[in-house]
This record gives structure tokens, sequence and C-alpha cells, in this order.
């Protein structure tokens, strides 16, 4: 018995955020952010490519490296650690996971293969089956779509989508494709991007293996949540670590702070609210590719203990920081709104809870 | 991530499975009446049950090696080698199928397994099995009115005279002492030491002369507690275990194993389920609780929480199978975590059943023998006794992240 990360997962996250601390400096964001160098995140991204993150989960004979989805969620705390602006979650797991499950030959062929090569990358559009805000969603007629996805994840430079009607029936467009708008959105979080598309008749590509694509497309939802409640605990353990570290440096009063109880319970508050959220994250992963039938819920509590946990951590790792904290020189806000983006994705804590409760019966 | 435990142990797995089945519905009377022996069973549910003495119980389980597994025969134990998994086994197969485990209580969690490590050949003859069997019960005595949180600045004074200790002062929160045949003690005996250096850690008969029980109630109006006094106490000489001021270093090795064992993960599980049935069961104007939107949200909140700590006792079990995995952090906030989740999970049903919550002793409309509201009050004990959730901070931030201590007041 072994319940962990393995030491081959843990090398992984070493990886990546050794590049990562050298690459993405909190400098280099911020550039980014006020708008300067727009080829920042490509090159953050293609940095992540050559480390091999968009073959993960992809089987072998496609040429991916064929690991298991605890994997994938050790590198989405990782990308969440590092606060990296790069493709993910929806481009290199959710949209090869559904694509796995339910392309046919041809469709994997080509797609997995393209994600491997680094020519196919998918923006993710699941909002509507979850929750559906002004009255989005997708209806599908003769091979058609018509209608609205917002907040597609993934989406910047993405040569696919991957979206879904409101009955959960999973599709790929093309974005190049006639009759597709796409629409910036700009969020509060500098490191991720958003789109809505506007979809006006417009050709598709329809996952054939289906028999019951609403279960399948719960699965890529819980599968999201999953990984967006692990990126959070990456974020919210670095700001932990922040706070613990700058509470031993800074000095009032003529004592370090973290002498003071007021703040050191803080510290302490946080770590007892944290640990417990790496078990729930590495068991729901492991039920995910093991044990189907408590995948859904645990992945609805993930997500939602995670998030408020996460939540918390970010307003208490902000104030043991003082006014720093409230600053854009220390930075510590990137972390805060990640955490406060991915509070909302794929179903809001309040939302997944009632879904955890539906999906006991209660 | 590998959450089996392997072939070899199927084999035991199904022998511990037909002993339950055997012993399929068993109570046990005559409870020794330590901290979380409370269990409500109704009259009706009693009549229906096979029952038997607990130090019978205790003895069949011992023999069987589902007591005091890995306690070395000689000293009335079953010496097996240690074997976490099998452990956990016993543990799983009794749950399921109800059977009661055996009973553990401060002398056999505490004291045994510092005797194990600390004490001379002769304690361990003397004392382990005797605690093992229930023919002797102990009691602990730590605190006093004046060293709670500040343990080690206790004043319980042991003088030696001769070949005895003269012991006088004061204990409380003494839980068993009622009960008990023996009292593990901390004790000044070197009043000139630095304080964590001028303690001993003695064993005192309760039947000396000299030793005055008080009773001591709780608010939840039961006597869970007592106040024992010491008036010019005497015991031997030999009575102590480890060296003379090394009484600190013997009590923090079982103050860990207290720690452990006060947070179990593993019980949190069962209580969920049964405030989901309350929630099932009580109505509001005709409405099921369990169908309000927002008691149901209460309700999900508190299973993350309690589904993070049952995976949370995955990993735990995992670094202790696994010597390279290291959860320190992770072991540190589990009495915090535990106890402060636990009395959110008791409030919650208490909420759950409005007025009718606060009906206690033997009031009419009473739920479940007055147990939720009981265990509201007995688990803001839970979260003070053994380390308030303060202290457990302050070790969390100083031994677990390495934040310096609070500067002395006399120094500033």
């Amino acid at each position: 018995m072994y319940f962990g990360l393995s030491e081959e997962q843990e090398f992984f996250q070493e990886t990546i955020s050794r590049f990562l601390e050298g690459e993405s400096t909190i400098g280099a964001i911020r550039n980014f952010a006020q708008g300067n160098n727009p080829d920042f995140p490509e090159s953050i991204h293609s940095g992540l490519l050559e480390l091999g993150i968009n073959g993960l989960i992809i089987p072998e004979e496609y040429g991916g490296l064929e690991q298991d989805l605890l994997s994938a969620a050790a590198v989405s705390e990782t990308l969440g650690a590092g606060v990296a602006i790069s493709p993910f979650i929806g481009s290199y797991v959710m949209a090869p996971y559904a694509i796995i499950k339910s392309g046919s030959e041809a469709q994997k062929d080509k797609y997995l293969k393209g994600i491997v090569e680094g020519s196919v990358r998918f923006g993710v559009g699941l909002t509507e089956f979850v929750a559906s805000r002004e009255g989005a969603k997708i209806t599908i007629e003769s091979r058609k779509a018509n209608g609205r996805a917002l907040f597609v994840f993934d989406a910047s430079n993405a040569t696919h989508f991957l979206l879904s009607d409101s009955s959960g029936q999973l599709f790929i467009i093309d974005a190049k494709t006639k009759g597709l708008d796409i629409i910036e959105l700009t969020t509060v979080d500098k490191t991720s991007s958003f789109v809505e598309l506007i979809i006006k008749d417009v050709d598709i590509d329809i996952l054939v293996n289906q028999s019951n694509h609403q279960e399948l497309t719960q699965r890529v939802v819980d599968l999201g949540r999953l990984l967006i409640a692990a990126d959070s605990l990456g974020a919210s353990q670095v700001m932990i670590n922040k706070s613990v570290s700058y509470s031993k440096e800074r000095k009032q009063f003529g004592r370090v702070i973290g002498s003071f109880q007021a703040v050191k319970h803080m510290c302490a508050e946080m770590t007892a609210n944290i640990e417990p959220c790496y078990s729930l994250i590495w068991y729901t992963a492991h039920c995910m590719d093991h044990i189907p039938e408590e995948s859904q819920l645990m992945a609805s509590h993930c997500k939602a203990h995670v998030s408020e946990v996460a939540s918390a951590i970010a307003k208490t790792a902000t104030e043991v920081h003082g006014g720093m904290g409230f600053t854009d020189e220390l930075g510590l806000h990137y972390w805060f709104k990640r955490i406060g983006l991915n509070r909302q994705l794929l179903g809001g804590v309040d939302t997944v809870r009632e879904e955890a409760a539906n999906s006991q019966g209660f | 991530m590998n959450l089996d435990f392997g072939t070899e142990y199927e084999e035991f797995r199904k022998e511990v499975k037909e002993f339950c089945l055997k012993h399929q519905g068993i109570q046990v009377t005559g409870s020794l009446g330590q901290f979380l022996q409370y269990e409500t069973v109704s009259d009706s549910e009693k009549a229906d049950k096979l029952t038997m003495p607990v130090k019978e119980w205790q003895k069949i389980l011992i023999e069987h090696g589902y007591f005091a597994r890995h306690i070395p025969s000689d000293y009335g134990g079953y010496g097996d080698p240690l074997d976490i998994i099998k452990d956990v086994i016993i543990n799983d197969e009794f749950a399921k199928a109800k059977i009661p485990l055996g009973t553990g209580g401060q002398g056999i969690d505490f004291l045994v397994p510092t005797l194990l490590e600390m004490g001379t050949e002769e304690q361990k003859q003397r004392y382990i099995k005797a605690a093992l069997n229930l023919d002797e019960i102990w009691c602990q005595g730590y605190s006093e009115p004046n060293a709670g949180s500040d343990l080690a600045s206790l004043q319980t004074k042991g003088v030696l005279e001769g070949d005895e200790w003269v012991i006088n002062g004061q204990k409380t929160w003494t839980s068993t002492a009622k009960y008990a045949q023996m009292m593990f003690c901390l004790v000044r005996t070197e009043p000139d030491a630095p304080k964590h250096q001028g303690i001993s850690y003695l064993l005192i008969p309760m039947e000396s002369p000299g030793i005055e029980i008080r009773p001591l109630v709780d608010m939840t109006l039961e006597a869970g507690f007592n106040e024992v006094f010491f008036t010019d106490v005497r015991i031997p000489a030999e009575n102590i275990v480890g060296e003379r001021g090394q009484g600190w270093l013997v009590a923090n090795k079982t103050l860990v194993h207290e720690r452990g064992s006060l947070g179990d993960p593993n019980k949190m599980a069962s209580r969920f389920n049964k405030l989901v049935e309350l929630m099932k069961t009580e109505s509001i104007d005709g409405e099921r609780i369990i169908d309000k939107p927002v008691f149901r949200d209460r309700l999900m909140k508190t299973q993350g929480k309690v589904l993070a700590l049952k995976t949370h006792g995955l990993r735990l079990l995992s670094s202790q199978l696994n010597k390279e995995q290291d959860v320190t952090l992770g072991r540190m906030i589990v009495k915090l975590y535990g106890t402060e989740m636990r009395y959110e999970l008791e409030s919650l049903a208490i909420d759950v059943m409005g007025e009718l919550g606060t009906l206690y002793e033997n009031s009419p409309h009473l739920r479940a023998a007055g147990s939720w509201q009981y265990a509201y009050m007995y688990y803001l004990g839970l979260i003070i006794g053994g380390g308030t959730s303060q202290i457990q901070k302050n070790i969390i931030s100083e031994r677990g992240l390495g934040l310096p201590k609070e500067p002395k007041y006399q120094e500033l």
C-alpha cells in the first residue's frame, strides 16, 4: 500500500518547478500582465511542451507518455504553484481524455497525435453543461452547431475547441471554421485566458463513441474540477510558504512578526486546513482512474472543499503580509487572483455542493 | 499510488471476518467509564444483544490477537511483530460487523507504551499484563489547577525520604481516578532544577493513605473528571519510570500517543452517516431537513471536511508503512483539525433539531437519548483537553513551520 505521489511524479514536479523558477519569474509575469512582451506565454508554453506536459495522459501508441490522472493532478499543482501562464487542464488533460474515451480511431489518430506533435491545442468550453448564464447554450442540428459558449478556457491560440450541447453531447470545432466568432474575455487573473464563442451554422466533428454522453461529459467535468482544485492547492501552498518566510523576516515592535501568536496561529490554521487537501486530491485522482463509482462525489467535494480552503488561505496570507500583501510590487495578488478564478470555474462552491447532495440522492 | 494491501493479507482478513461473524451482536457490559466510551444503546436494542463482561471480552480478543497484538506475550500481549496493515484490517472488519474493539484507556494507551520503552524489566512484568487484562485500571496525573497548558510548571512535590517518595499536592482533570487502582503521575522532585528538568514520572497506588478524590462535574453534568489531593502520600522509591528529573521526557512520549489518538480520522465517517439519518427524519412544517437547501449546503460542507480527513488517514497510514514518506506536518494537525471538525458536525446536528436539540436528561421528545447534545458539549471538552487548539497551533507553527517561540514575559 502506498498513498501519495510516486518518486517519478515528484521528480516531474521538480523539473517543471525548476523551469518555471528560471523562466517565469514574478517580474516576467508582471511585465506581461502590464501589456508588455505579448510573446511571453508562448515561450513558457513551448518550454513546458519540451518537458512533455502535452502528451502526459495520451497512450503510447499515439506518442504520449500514458501516465495516470494522478500525474496530471501533480502537474496542475505545480503549474498553480508557479502561477504558470500556459494551457494545461483543458488542452492537455480534459480534451485528450474525452477523445481517448469517445473518439473514433480516425479522431484519436488526428487529434491525439496532433496534440503530441504540438500542432493541435484545444480550448475547452463546458461551462453551460454545468450552469448556463445569460442564456448561453449550443444546439446541434444535422452536424451543425448554433449558439454561444461562455468562459471557454485554455483559449489563447487554441486550434480547436471541445464543446458540448446542453445535453452533454461532446463535439469539436476547428478554430478556423467559418461562422465561428471568437471574443476575448478579460478576467482579473492575467495568468489565464478565456474567450466567448459565438457559433453560427458551424461544421462540427462529433465524438462518435458516446454511449451515454451525459455521463461522459460529467466525467470530463469531474476531471476538470479535480485539476482546478490541484492548481489551487499548489497556489495556496505557495501563499502559505511566502507567509511563513515573511513572518520570519518582517520586524515590528522589535520582534519578528512570526513570534506573535496572532500571526503564527494564522500560519498554523492555514497549514491545518491545507494538509488534508493533498489527500483529498490524490484520492480523487485515484478514483477517476480506478474507482469510477466514487469519482463524481469525490470530484465535487474536492472542488468545493479545496476552493474554500484556498480562498481562506488567499485572504489570510495576504493579511499576514500586511500592506505589502496588497501591493502589486510584492505580486502576491497573482496567486490570490488565480485562486479566486479557479473557485468559480466549472461550478462554484455552492453549485458543486448542490450537485454533491443530488448525486447522493439527498 | 496503490491502495491494495496485497494478497498475503486476504487470508488474515478472512480469519478476522470469521471471528466477527462468530461474535455477531456481542455487547460488552461494565465499561470502565473512560472517555470515548459514550455510546447510546436503547433498552430494546440492549435486550436483543448477547452481553459479556468487558474483561472476559478483552481476554478473548487478546487470545486471538485482536487486542494488544504487538505487546510481547511475556507481558500479557499477543506477541505478534508490528504489522500496521493487520491493525487496519482488524479495525475495518470490527467496524463493519459492529463488534466492539478492545478497551483501551489511559493505562493501556499511554502508560503501557511508555513502560515498554522506558520501564525496567520488573516494572514491565508487574504492570503491563495487569493493565491489558483490565485487572488494574490507571489514571493519568498530569494537569494541576495552576499547570494546564503550561504543564511543566506543575508543583505537586515529591521528596525522597529513605526508600519512599513522600508526595504532597493536587492533580485535576483526572478522568478515571474513581475507578483506578494506579496513577502515573508527574511530580516535582528536583525543586532547584530548571522547570523541565525537575520533574519525575512516578507510579502511585490509588489506595495509598493520604489520597483524596473529589468528583469534578463538567458541563455535560457528568462527573467525568476528578480532582485528586495528596497529603503525605508514601510510595516505594522504585516506583519511578526513567531517572529522577527525566519525567518531562518520559511524559512527552505518552503525549505523542494521546494527540494521535484523540483525533481519530476513522470515527468521523460513521458519525456523519448518523447525521444524514437525523436530517432525513427531522422535519419542519412537514418538510424534511435534508430537503432544505441551506441545511443541505451545511451538510455538504461538513462532508467535504469529513472526506478530507478520511483520505488524510490514508496518507498517514501510508507514511507509517513507507518510511520515506514524510508527513510531519500532516500528523501535527490531526488533533486540531479532527476535534474542531467533530464539534462542527455535532453543532450542525443541534441546529437540525432546533429547540428539540436542547432537550436533555429525561425530557419528553428527547432524540437519541440526548446523545447529540451530550456530544456537542463533550467535543468542546476535547478541543480543550490533551493540548488546547491554541497549544496545537503553537506546536504546528513552532515545531512544524519553524516560527520563533513567543519571547518570555520576563525578557520583554
